[in-house]
């Protein structure tokens, strides 16, 4: 069913990552992915695939979860891989016809394949400890000082914390609506393209119905509690960061580091 | 007589293996004659709704087996649509469904999808359209111009118009005004009268249940915790209660007289039965005094 697909794939626990600063998050996601990519060496993944399983470990999120979130890239990774492997020059280890495989080839498809599996990992990590709200809040804290430039930085995340509010919403109504249609014989399973799209047109119309039906509601109960955009509007849930906050950070800042050393000093072995 | 609808150890379980894995319905074993008028109750999130789409193999249970007409429903996947028109599911607010032009077409849409002839499908919707009191006209206009109830109208309509042997309705009376109630639930009755076929009411309402449903299944904590005659089960009202569930007033006055030492039956719930049961009482009475 449709409740199956994850959107925001937010994981409840009550991890220390869990309860981080979504701000720090993000910006520490930022970070890793930027380690990653300074990481010009085999060795300097292992520190960004140790940091991984790390977090994830501390986060209690299960190691199974990794492979889930890696599911809808893998086409991308193996292109990337395949690409990287056939594509460089070196020493030729394979040769058929104009395809021939170097050892630089091979060792730059592991670096790249390894280096995208811990960034989506990694940026999964943080959706998965981080609530869609928390998300979008943080994201309008990190963008508020392009108010300066009259960008509405807040209108956008309220736009966007009501759009995920209703994700789930929209996917139970879609459910809903399905199973009534299925209730009274509709056929979605069988048929050609033409006769699919058919049979969604008594799924889309009441979905776009209520769909309309609630903004609506939704926009007249806002404006019964007088809302009136962001100007002089105050949190319930003050961001505050705390002494973990600051020891990611200071971890982070470490690992970087690290990787920057092992690039100066540890030989690759290409 | 062959049960219309048989369960056995029925269990489903929403989200297997995440932290939002739910027990919904919990080894329910039932059977249901043909025929019968039942209503189902039991508080909100008690299972009540997931039990019933089993029945016409909207959700495939995690184990146990369900049998309509002695049919194992799941025994075969390409027969599940035969099985989904021969046990007819009005949802909770199914006005959300509407989705055609006209009133017409949409009532149509079942008895379409089942494939039945032109003919057939005018006699169908017509017919369903006079069950529900809908009148000619109503049916060329546009579905989403009409009333709430009368937007209700037409949805049940559409699933009475594909002639279930089975009827199940998930609070039918949700959201409406007491005169739109009564008058959809008379009507059900009316139809279950007319055509014999078998009735399942979900509701909150004890009153409604009492008053229609000639039985009753209660449902409690995902489990199945009562099922018999409207009576029987009344009997058992102070466990009802505890389950956080009213039962109907009248049943309620019953029990604080019979708990306040007057002989008076447990089971009363209808004006009908409370009326002559006091006035036994009254008679009694009127006796003992005489007898003094």
């Amino acid at each position: 069913m449709l409740k199956d697909i994850t959107i925001g794939q937010y994981f409840p626990g009550d991890s220390v990552v869990h309860r981080m600063d979504s701000r720090i998050k993000i910006i520490l996601t930022v970070a890793y992915i930027v380690m990653l990519f300074l990481s010009s060496n085999p060795a300097g993944l292992v520190v960004g695939f140790l940091f991984l399983w790390l977090s994830y470990g501390v986060s209690r999120i299960p190691y199974k979860m990794i492979l889930k979130s890696l599911k809808p890239v893998a086409p991308i990774i193996l292109f990337t891989g395949v690409l990287n492997m056939f594509f460089m020059d070196g020493d030729t280890l394979w040769q058929w016809g104009f395809l021939k495989i170097t050892r630089e080839g091979v060792l730059m498809a592991v670096l790249m394949t390894v280096r995208i599996i811990c960034l989506i990992a990694g940026t999964s990590l943080m959706t998965y400890t981080t609530s869609p709200i928390a998300l979008t809040d943080a994201i309008e804290r990190l963008l508020s000082p392009l108010k300066r430039f009259r960008l509405p930085v807040h209108e956008l995340a309220m736009m966007m914390t009501i759009a995920l509010r209703f994700i789930p919403t929209l996917i139970e109504e879609t459910d809903k609506i399905m199973a009534a249609q299925k209730a009274r014989g509709a056929d979605l399973e069988t048929g050609g393209i033409v006769q699919r799209a058919k049979a969604l047109v008594p799924i889309l119309i009441p979905l776009f119905v209520s769909a309309f039906r609630r903004a609506d509601e939704l926009a007249l109960a806002m404006e019964c509690r007088c809302y009136h955009g962001g100007e002089g509007r105050t949190r319930m849930k003050q961001l505050r960061l705390r002494y973990y906050d600051f020891a990611a950070c200071a971890f982070v800042a470490l690992c970087i580091v690290g990787v920057l050393l092992v690039n100066r000093f540890v030989p690759a072995f290409l | 007589m062959m049960p219309a609808i048989k369960t056995e150890r029925l269990t489903y379980t929403y989200s297997p293996g995440t932290p939002f894995c739910k027990t919904a319905v919990d080894d329910v074993n039932l059977e249901i004659e043909e025929g019968a008028f039942v209503g189902v109750i039991g508080h909100t999130g008690s299972g009540k709704s997931t039990l019933i789409q089993h029945f016409n193999g909207l959700l495939q249970p995690t184990s146990g087996k369900i049998y309509i007409d002695g049919e194992d429903l799941w025994a075969d996947k390409q027969k599940l649509r035969a099985f989904r028109f021969k046990v007819g599911l009005v949802f909770q607010y199914p006005e959300y469904q509407l989705f055609e032009d006209t009133v017409y077409k949409d009532i149509a849409f079942g008895p379409r999808n089942m494939g039945m002839s032109e003919e057939e499908i005018d006699k169908s919707v017509r017919e369903a359209a006079a069950f529900v009191g809908l009148k000619e006209k109503t049916l060329d206009r546009s579905p989403f111009e009409l009333s709430g109830g009368q937007k209700r109208r037409v949805a049940i309509a559409g699933v009475l118009a594909m002639k279930p042997k089975v009827l199940i309705l998930d609070e039918p009376t949700a959201g409406l005004d007491p005169k739109g109630r009564d008058r959809i639930l008379s009507q059900i009755r009316d139809y279950h009268s007319q055509v014999k076929n078998t009735v399942l009411l979900v509701s909150h309402s004890m009153e409604d249940v009492a008053r229609y449903c000639g039985k009753v299944l209660v449902m409690n904590h995902s489990r199945l915790f009562l099922y018999g005659d409207t009576a029987e089960v009344f009997e058992h009202a102070d466990e009802i209660r505890e389950m956080g569930l009213a039962v109907p007033q009248l049943t309620r006055i019953f029990h604080r007289l019979s708990d306040a030492g007057y002989p008076v039956r447990r089971n009363i719930y209808t004006m009908e039965e409370a009326r002559a049961e006091l006035e036994k009482l009254y008679a009694s009475k009127e006796r003992g005094r005489m007898g003094c």
